[in-house]
């Protein structure tokens, strides 16, 4: 919840060393760059972004953009990144979400949460917690009924 | 019967106090009635013209008689005393306080009962064959495999946020009584070559204002790939179904918009990947779940007996014309599928009191091990009751206004709420099932005109499956009054087909002159009483039925009262 990136738009220059989140299409533009950068480079991607044309590269963390609540594309994306990807990223939630479905986006990967202004810090915290079962496996994990 | 074990009671509880906690964010005003609406609809909750509706779920609509009494106790507390059996086999109180839903899913809780999915874009309350493990033309019991799918689909934290809702049924026997054709998945167990059980599955069905038969997306799926299937349905829906327009948002669309070839070759492919998930389910584990729907501990009871021959002999006529209509084979002889009536013309179809209820549950404990179930078509079964208990049985469904001889008969009316509930609705639905009702109040003349299904729906969203329903109506909103549009030929059973609109539409009393009109000349031209009325409508096709209806009828403009005396009415039931 703590977040250590400096989010850059596409025209800011880059800050030597330090970790970044750019966006999608400054990500393509500058791959190069990017890849040699000495801080952690993160991306962002809108929660309609096609699965299969999203790849793991360098990048040590990517950011999923729900544009509304109830667009749960971002879940199933989310969830086919943990899975391909596995445990050692960082896959965060922005955009428009809930705090009623951080439990959902914790069950499906995702690990970080950009919380919206006032949100309260304990009861997000809290709704990781709002199931202590699951009938379903999490990512990666084998089998139902067992909870991660 | 499958039981709760301590987990699934962990996580009722869990999810009442989640809501709990979201109801008192949405008084506080700390949630919006957008943010809220949908983690509402997720529990079930609507809100309707009045007040509140509350959709409980019955998952493969089984009803155990202590869930029935607390379905009682609850509709008496919080409700007008009286409950509502949809075509989903869930049950819906109509008249709820937002405040009071985190105590009454706290005590519904208790007997393993509550509202999740019922409602919202997300995987609903799975249906299946209300006659389940003990009809005889079934090859194997689906519940074991409704279960699966319900726990599967409970909080899958993927498909919490689909584009639009989706709806599973799973049938075990030939006669599709679940209609499977009208879900976005219907599954069939069917049998291999080399005879090994699997599922055939259908993809793609809906009602509403576009209705589509569901196609046939496998012709056999291992079962112990009943998860990792749906699931992979699922991943592609939710990352490729429409979001823009409501209207175009169900997976029908999606599967009209890329063919079912196209479609199939994504599932498949994503099915791959699912597959080396973890979700293929073992024999052992499917083996557990069948003994949890092992048959109860039937007796050997006389297959025939003097009392029951004695009631059926009976000059009244009343019992042998309910048990031929209610009492239905059974797999296990001296046994019975009983249905519970909930059609006449007292109250909407589907509706029952808590004394009903209360004394329903009595029955179930008394005659059938127990356990009751929903029906599709808003009634309820008691599973297994003794062939030599049916007379004393009628007894006790009579004195409760039960017996109505109704089960697959013009009477057996399916409904939705119509205007008079619901906010959606363009005509009454219940008005019209009850002037049905009234007018085919004749149990020989009903008798007499044999098989039907009659399905109203309030408005073109379709929830009282006109589409499919032999005789189907449709309410419309014409300029500011109540019309009716009566369809013919709509099927669910052998083959699903969508009934044809016969002609202009009616008003209330109008069209239920015209149904007069249809049957009564189904009696006068069918060859036999054993030729059904879809028989004939196949077989002569729509044109005499519309001649009857309109044929003799005044411009539309100044038609209103001046409807002739309808030729069926009280018409001798010849043939019959």
């Amino acid at each position: 919840m703590i977040d250590n990136y400096q989010h850059l738009s596409d025209e800011a220059p880059l800050p030597p060393a330090a970790d970044v989140f750019v966006s999608r299409s400054r990500w393509n533009a500058e791959r190069e760059t990017l890849l040699s950068h000495r801080g952690r480079v993160a991306v962002r991607v809108p929660g309609d972004a096609d699965p299969d044309s999203l790849h793991r590269d360098g990048l040590s963390a990517i950011a999923i953009d729900f544009p509304t609540f109830t667009d749960g594309r971002g879940f199933s994306l989310g969830r086919l990144l943990r899975e391909r990807w596995g445990p050692d990223f960082e896959l965060r939630a922005g955009g428009a979400f809930l705090r009623d479905q951080i439990f959902y986006l914790s069950r499906v990967g995702f690990d970080a949460f950009e919380l919206p202004e006032g949100e309260d810090l304990d009861a997000a915290l809290r709704a990781l917690d709002t199931f202590g079962f699951a009938y379903q496996p999490a990512p990666g994990a084998a089998g139902p009924d067992r909870r991660a | 019967m499958f039981r709760y074990e301590p987990r699934d009671e962990q996580l009722l509880r869990e999810r009442a106090s989640q809501f709990r906690d979201q109801i008192q964010r949405r008084l506080s005003g700390e949630l919006t009635e957008a943010a809220f609406k949908p983690l509402r609809l997720q529990n079930g909750l609507y809100m309707q013209l009045h007040a509140y509706m509350l959709r409980l779920a019955l998952p493969y609509g089984q009803l155990r008689s202590e869930q029935l009494r607390a379905l009682a106790s609850v509709s008496r507390r919080y409700d007008r005393g009286y409950a509502h059996i949809t075509t989903r086999q869930n049950v819906q109180l109509n008249w709820i306080r937002l405040e009071e839903v985190p105590d009454l899913l706290e005590e519904l809780a208790a007997v393993h009962l509550h509202a999740i999915q019922t409602s919202g874009n997300c995987v609903r309350s799975v249906t299946t064959d209300a006659l389940a493990g003990v009809a005889p033309d079934e090859l194997e019991d689906p519940r074991p495999y409704c279960e699966l799918l319900r726990q599967w689909s409970t909080l899958h934290p993927e498909f919490a946020f689909l584009p639009r809702k989706f709806k599973i049924a799973v049938i075990g026997a030939s006669e599709d009584r679940a209609a499977i054709a009208a879900h976005d998945i219907g599954l069939r167990l069917r049998e291999r070559e080399d005879g090994e059980i699997g599922f055939e599955v259908w993809v793609g069905g809906g009602q509403g204002r576009n209705p589509v038969l569901a196609k046939r997306l496998r012709e056999w799926l291992p079962k112990a790939e009943l998860l990792s299937y749906t699931e992979a349905i699922l991943r592609v829906y939710n990352l490729h179904g429409r979001r823009d327009n409501k209207h175009k948002a169900r997976i029908k669309v999606l599967v009209g918009a890329l063919g079912l070839e196209r479609f199939k070759a994504r599932v498949e492919q994503e099915w791959e990947r699912v597959r080396a998930g973890g979700l293929s389910l073992r024999e052992e584990d499917l083996e557990a779940m069948r003994r949890h729907f092992a048959p109860p501990a039937y007796a050997s009871p006389p297959i025939d007996s003097r009392e029951l021959r004695a009631a059926r002999l009976s000059k009244d006529r009343g019992f042998a014309r309910w048990a031929d209509a209610n009492a239905l084979p059974h797999r296990m002889p001296g046994y019975r599928a009983v249905v519970v009536a909930l059609k006449s013309p007292a109250r909407p179809p589907g509706d029952l009191t808590a004394d009903q209820l209360d004394a329903i549950a009595d029955l179930a404990d008394e005659y059938s091990f127990g356990e009751a179930r929903t029906t599709h078509r808003q009634n309820l079964v008691l599973p297994d009751v003794e062939s030599w208990r049916l007379p004393e049985l009628f007894a006790r469904l009579e004195a409760l206004e039960l017996a109505s001889p109704s089960h697959a008969r013009i009477t057996d009316i399916i409904s939705c709420p119509g205007l008079d509930y619901c906010n959606l609705a363009s005509a009454r639905s219940i008005a019209l099932a009850e002037a049905i009702q009234t007018r085919f109040a004749e149990p020989e003349r009903v008798e007499a005109l044999g098989e039907l299904h009659l399905n109203i729906s309030g408005c073109v969203n379709a929830c009282g499956h006109h589409h499919v329903g032999t005789l189907g109506i449709l309410g419309i909103d014409k300029q500011g009054t109540e019309g009716y549009q009566l369809m013919l030929g709509g099927s669910i059973d052998p083959e699903p087909r969508l009934g044809k609109v016969l002609g202009r539409a009616l008003d209330l009393e109008g069209l239920v002159d015209a149904i007069d009109r249809v049957m009564a000349h189904y009696l006068q031209v069918r060859r036999s009483p054993k030729e059904r009325f879809i028989d004939v409508y196949l077989r002569v096709g729509p044109e005499p039925f519309k001649e009857v209806v309109y044929a003799d009828h005044p411009p539309p403009r100044d038609r209103d009262r001046q409807l002739p005396a309808p030729i069926g009415r009280g018409a001798p039931t010849a043939g019959g």
